[in-house]
């Protein structure tokens, strides 16, 4: 008999481990204590089978089945921001290794309400840290204080939240971006180089500007126009005032519709931003007011066409295809209609110009236009037909910018070598000193 | 029959565009100032309805904390319509300028990370890194090289003569050619899917002919 004892302790402990890891909550301890009966025991267990059973859809502090609440939830402002951005993050415990774990719920409160709302959610595979106030549909206001409460969910719909935490911190805006110093350090070296090129231009210094086939092209097509009595056609772009190739395109314009009013010749410049319209207008007018030719300017030479895109390019397909300009500009920022426009251009027997920094719109461009102005030719296309001394230093100051590009690029190649040579790291050093890290 | 009618309409427009492969003629014409006005109608309606009334009009009628600063970019807005009145025209440069100023102020430092600082870091690659593929390898090579080659190209104060700049730029047109040709390609790949688009939507929802 005694020989059976350990066999026996053995068994009942094994049972017990099993009951434990099973999750079984063991019997209330007040009950216990205060000797309830067996009865009242069989009734809480079906009222806490009931409870279960509600909270399986709803927010439940039943921990059981290793469920785990989250905790340790710290709140914290969250940096390079207008104040309107908290960054929570807490501990996990360890829901990672339960299978049915589907992640967590996080909810948010202003201090003193009662209600929790629902303000975000982040899937299992995404870690336990959530910035609060991307969603336009609860934003975070500066200088709030939250309370936050993190519910771990699982798979049958069951929520296990924290107890509510009082943010630590409150949102608060910075007025320096520290996350982008690297941009600003970019900014100002470039913009230096520019402007000393710009003063030394003013000062007499002379700048050799190799020639560009395209630019040099826009004098003959304007001077064939003229010859053939036809009109000239000026497309600047389907995208708005804020896109760099717009602004080039619109300068450009201010110097071709300048020797348009000199030569007499017609325009025609349809737009499909309104904003785009109205400059394109006045810098039209303008120029022909600088060619001392007011009077010639036909207001109705530059008109609004439609903002949508195809409508737009039915449009000036027509136009193409009934005014017969004899010289035709797409000038700024194309998407897929380009082939559609030039293609017709290129029917219509007009002379075809055109640039753009559309990297997927330049091949068209190239196979069915005369002259093409690759990326950044056209941003420099004002300079080379202006030849102001202002504009020739800018020019030089870019290509100032691409020789320290260019040389980070040969000192990055030179490191990969050395890399390769002697088993260092020293390409991530110079990533980490050039690019790394930019924060958005 | 209402689904029908928008069938036949939608047919007859897209045959009516098309007919401009022939050459220019009446249908298309018809088709042409229809698209024109109707987009420019349709426009008007969907940017009152998306922009001004949600970020104008509402909060200023629920009198939303901080809305009354709403007032000034629509009144700097309203300058636009000065350009009707000679006398008065002037006032619409406003606008203008602050779009003007706005849109290379925002822009340059945008460009600056976007174009310049994430292309370069894209362009400090290793060349080889053990386990890395022989194909990989004279990838990263040619983007490297490719890379230098075509800033050389782009270079307008200096003559593109003599072995680094003439070389360099010859290289660099070609590898700019080459990458063109790859996203011609591409592109025609996927104006094919749109044209057959339109020829299944002829010839299935239209006609019934194919299914």
């Amino acid at each position: 008999m005694l020989r059976k004892v350990p066999a026996l302790l053995l068994a009942l402990l094994l049972a017990t481990g099993l009951a434990w890891a099973q999750g079984e909550d063991p019997p209330p301890a007040e009950s216990a204590e205060t000797g309830e009966t067996a009865e009242t025991a069989e009734e809480a267990a079906l009222v806490g089978e009931v409870e279960a059973e509600i909270t399986a859809s709803t927010v439940s502090s039943t921990l059981g089945d290793g469920m785990v609440a989250p905790g340790n939830i710290v709140v914290a402002d969250y940096p390079n921001d207008a104040g309107d951005g908290l960054l929570l993050y807490f501990d996990p415990g360890s829901e990672a290794d339960n299978e049915n774990f589907a992640g967590y719920a996080i909810y948010r409160r202003t201090l003193g309400e009662e209600e929790l709302l629902l303000v975000g959610t982040i899937d299992a595979d995404e870690g336990a840290e959530f910035v609060d106030g991307y969603d336009p549909d609860f934003i975070v206001e500066p200088g709030v204080q939250y309370e936050y409460q993190v519910a771990a969910m699982y798979l049958n719909g069951a929520e296990v939240p924290s107890d509510p935490v009082t943010a630590q911190e409150v949102a608060s805006g910075q007025i320096y971006h520290a996350g982008k110093t690297r941009v600003l350090v970019g900014c100002v070296l470039f913009l230096g180089l520019i402007l000393f090129y710009f003063h030394a231009a003013q000062r007499g210094v002379e700048m050799y500007l190799r020639p560009i086939a395209g630019i040099e092209a826009i004098d003959e097509a304007i001077g064939r126009a003229t010859e053939m009595g036809k009109p000239i056609l000026y497309v600047p772009g389907l995208s708005t005032i804020s896109d760099v190739a717009t602004i080039a395109s619109i300068t450009i314009l201010g110097r071709v519709a300048k020797k348009v009013a000199e030569y007499g010749t017609p325009l025609l410049v349809p737009n499909r931003d309104p904003i785009v319209y109205t400059i394109a207008e006045e810098t039209v007018k303008q120029a022909y007011m600088e060619a001392g030719r007011p009077d010639a300017f036909d207001k109705d030479s530059v008109f609004f066409l439609t903002q949508s895109q195809f409508a737009f390019v039915a449009g000036v397909n027509g136009i193409m295809m009934r005014e017969k300009p004899a010289t035709n500009f797409y000038l700024g920022m194309f998407w897929a209609e380009s082939l559609i426009l030039a293609e017709t251009g290129s029917l219509s027997g007009a002379i075809q110009i055109a640039g753009t920094d559309a990297v997927t719109q330049l091949p068209f461009f190239i196979t069915t236009c005369d002259y093409t102005l690759i990326g950044e030719e056209l941003y420099a296309a004002s300079a080379y037909l202006g030849r102001e001394p202002k504009q020739l230093g800018s020019i030089k100051g870019q290509d100032a910018c691409k020789g320290i590009i260019m040389a980070v690029i040969t000192l990055g190649l030179l490191l990969a070598l050395t890399d390769i040579i002697a088993g260092t790291e020293t390409l991530d050093w110079l990533k980490s000193v050039v690019t790394m890290p930019i924060v958005d | 029959m209402t689904e029908t009618i928008g069938l036949w309409v939608a047919a007859l427009f897209t045959i009516g565009i098309y007919s401009f492969l022939y050459k220019e003629n009446p249908l298309y014409r018809l088709a042409e100032h229809l698209v024109v006005g109707v987009s420019t109608g349709y426009g008007i309606t969907v940017t009152y309805t998306n922009v001004i009334q949600p970020r104008f009009v509402e909060p200023i009628a629920n009198g939303e904390p901080g809305a009354w600063i709403l007032v000034v970019p629509a009144l700097l807005g309203l300058l636009y319509i000065t350009r009707f009145f000679p006398n008065a025209a002037w006032l619409s440069r406003y606008p203008m300028a602050f779009l003007m100023g706005a849109g290379m102020g925002i822009g340059f430092p945008l460009s600056m990370k976007a174009s310049v600082l994430r292309q370069l870091e894209a362009s400090l690659i290793p060349l080889y890194e053990t386990g890395m593929a022989w194909d990989v390898v004279i990838g990263n090579v040619v983007m490297v090289l490719g890379t230098l080659a075509a800033l050389i190209y782009f270079f307008f104060s200096k003559p593109h003569k003599g072995p680094f700049f003439g070389t360099g730029s010859k290289i660099g047109i070609w590898v700019i050619m080459v990458g063109f040709g790859a996203t011609f390609g591409f592109t025609v790949m996927g104006r094919i899917s749109l044209l057959i688009g339109r020829i299944q939507f002829l010839l299935g929802d239209w006609l019934h002919i194919i299914k």
